[in-house]
């Protein structure tokens, strides 16, 4: 067994990622990731990889694809703003079907917004952000640990999916320190690349990275092979984690550093001797549908908290189906929400329940 | 019997789409000889615009991959730091390189990426059915400027080849001409020479392709290439602007 480091979260992602085999990191400076791209700044030279600042998100977006194109793992981050500039790249590298990890450090808007930690880039993330029919795999960590095996798990599922992949998170997982160890990093799996331009050395046929297709028929096609690709990445990758749903009259649902003012609530509430439990979205796309379904045939109401005005609520309904009242809690633009806002909201719903 | 002329082996069998008497057919012939010639095309990777010329990874033989509009030199870069020993090159329109994708131009150059670009200027937005590019000169007519081009309002044509060889980071920086055939030899010396500089390391080449588009300038072939030499080649005078090897002698 390896020691544990004290680590921020921006720096484990790093670390992980290089011990994922990624060499290629293009970045562009913004708060608050910026302790990822200080941290790929300082390793990648040491070890043979590429460290390269780019002169906007767009250019970075870009490089990865052209660095994923050529058979490489290439990972580039940013926060909010500059996912949006990132948004038409990761649409095209959806559409050439690239492997690639993406780090959003969301932080709050729209607009410039603030500096302070935010979960209302849900909807841009799952939902598209950029154009046409396509899907990240999203995780979402809530602790530091978590952080490096989801960035491990990214690269390998992106690879075995030909999806791109992020890791969802925000100023404060970003920045709070915890002990970690590597334990949880595979050997870097040796995916199937004959698919990209290393040149043909004259001896096949050229390979194509491309998103281009005129005749709506052969687009239609492309688009329906890569939506089988996320039926099955639907069934097989949805991940939570989920604890006193069994007897629970309300369940929480929060992801990221929400789940874990929730937890600490859940915590007093529980003592109280009031039944709830939480579910913890893993993945946020898949959105992990089966087991709020599962819960919703007992459960009598839902609650999601989010640092948001409602976002992540939208699928929780989907996933209930009309089998309990879902209910909404969120702070925004920056604030976190506190245990007791937390507690009183489950006092209130709880008080209606019959 | 002796063979005198034949397609050269970097390019595909696939039929070119382009308009009669476009030169972008010429241009890409020349890339492709100039590969031949420098035994490289296994070792190539290519990046297509959005342009006219999009369609360039179904004609060039060596893996290619297709940009969002502008971003050619990015994704180059991206592929150049994965494969440094590998032959990187873009192929991009005016509007590609000189509008949508200025900063990656730019920055690419200021880089010194050592990579190659070969940069169609023919002062229109072919593709999208002729709009006024940043290479439009003044008064000219085109869709989106109908009473020609007025610089007050429209502002003026950027000379990607001046702008850029004021950096450090250019190797070699050209502007050709495809309008007569000493012009067209002279152009593949160019881009054979942005080609052995990338081998070479030497770092970012850039050939600026003078180019006609018949179709959106209303012109027949033979009128068009009349335009480009009595209007383009006095606004965008031909020769070397930057070149290391000359300075460092
Ligand atoms: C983001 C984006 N904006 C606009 C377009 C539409 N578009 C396609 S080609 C083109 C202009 C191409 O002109 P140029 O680069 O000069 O190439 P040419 O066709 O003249 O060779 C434009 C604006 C696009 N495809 N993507
Ligand atoms: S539209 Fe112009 S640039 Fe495009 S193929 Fe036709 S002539 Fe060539
Ligand atoms: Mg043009």
């Amino acid at each position: 067994m390896s020691e544990k480091v004290l680590m921020k979260g921006n720096e484990a992602i790093g670390e992980a990622a290089i011990r994922s085999g990624c060499r290629h990191f293009f970045g562009y400076p913004i708060t608050p990731q910026t302790e990822l791209s200080a941290y790929m700044a300082k390793k990648m030279p040491k070890i043979g990889g590429v460290f390269l600042q780019a002169e906007s998100e767009v250019a970075a977006i870009n490089m990865v694809y052209g660095a994923a194109g050529a058979g490489a793992r290439a990972m580039t981050s940013s926060s909010s703003p500059g996912i949006s500039l990132k948004s038409e790249g990761i649409s095209y590298i959806a559409g050439a079907d690239l492997p690639c990890v993406i780090v959003d450090i969301v932080r709050g808007g729209p607009g410039l917004g603030g500096i302070q930690p935010a979960q209302s880039d849900y909807f841009q993330v799952t939902k598209g952000g950029g154009h046409g029919d396509y899907h990240l795999i999203v995780f979402a960590p809530n602790s530091v640990q978590e952080i490096v095996s989801l960035t491990a798990d990214a690269f390998n599922k992106s690879e075995e999916y030909r999806v791109p992949a992020m890791i969802l998170g925000d100023g404060t997982l970003g920045q709070m320190m915890e002990p970690v160890d590597f334990d949880s990093v595979p050997e870097p799996k040796k995916a199937d690349k004959s698919w990209a331009t290393t040149g043909t050395g004259l001896k096949r046929e050229h390979n194509i990275i491309n998103s281009l297709y005129l005749s709506p028929e052969a687009l239609e096609k492309t688009i329906i092979e890569r939506q089988k690709r996320y039926d099955i990445i639907k069934e097989k990758e949805q991940r939570y984690e989920a604890h006193d749903i069994e007897d629970a009259d309300i369940v929480v649902t929060a992801y990221g550093t929400t789940s874990r003012v929730v937890e600490s609530a859940v915590k007093t509430l529980r003592s109280e001797g009031l039944k709830v439990g939480v579910i913890r979205p893993i993945t946020l796309w898949p959105f992990p549908d089966k087991i709020f379904a599962e819960a919703a045939k007992t459960a009598k109401a839902f609650l999601s908290v989010e640092m948001s005005m409602g976002q992540m609520v939208e699928d929780v309904k989907i996933a209930v189906n009309g089998k309990a009242p879902v209910y909404f809690f969120g702070r925004t633009g920056g604030i976190i929400p506190t245990p007791q806002e937390i507690i009183e909201e489950v006092r209130k719903i709880a008080g209606g329940l019959k | 019997m002796a063979i005198v002329f034949q397609k050269p082996h970097a390019l595909t069998d696939a039929p070119f789409h382009y308009c009669p008497g476009c030169t972008h057919g010429i241009c890409h012939r020349l890339v492709a000889e100039v590969l031949d010639e420098l035994g490289v095309e296994g070792n190539a990777i290519g990046v297509a615009p959005v342009g006219c010329a999009v369609m360039a990874y179904d004609y060039f033989n060596c893996d290619m991959q297709e940009a969002a509009h502008g971003r050619a030199p990015a994704v180059a870069t991206g592929i150049k730091r994965v494969h440094p020993d590998k032959v990187v090159f873009t192929y991009q329109g005016d509007g590609d390189l000189a509008a949508i994708g200025t900063a990656e131009t730019v920055h690419s150059a200021a880089r010194g990426e050592n990579i190659t670009i070969i940069f169609i200027n023919n002062t229109i937005y072919g593709m999208t059915g002729g709009q006024m590019a940043p290479t439009t000169l003044p008064g000219q007519v085109t869709q989106t400027s109908p009473y020609g081009r007025d610089i007050k309002t429209q502002g003026n044509p950027i000379r990607v080849c001046e702008m850029l060889s004021t950096l450090d980071g250019p190797s070699y920086i050209a502007r050709v001409a495809l309008d007569s055939v000493p012009n067209i030899k002279k152009a593949k010396a160019s881009i054979k020479k942005a080609f052995q500089n990338q081998i070479e390391g030497k770092g970012f080449s850039l050939v600026e392709v003078l180019s006609t588009c018949p179709t959106n300038w209303g012109l027949s072939p033979i009128e068009a290439i009349k335009r480009l030499q009595k209007d383009m080649l006095p606004y965008y005078p031909l020769g070397v602007y930057k070149d290391i090897d000359n300075e460092n002698k």
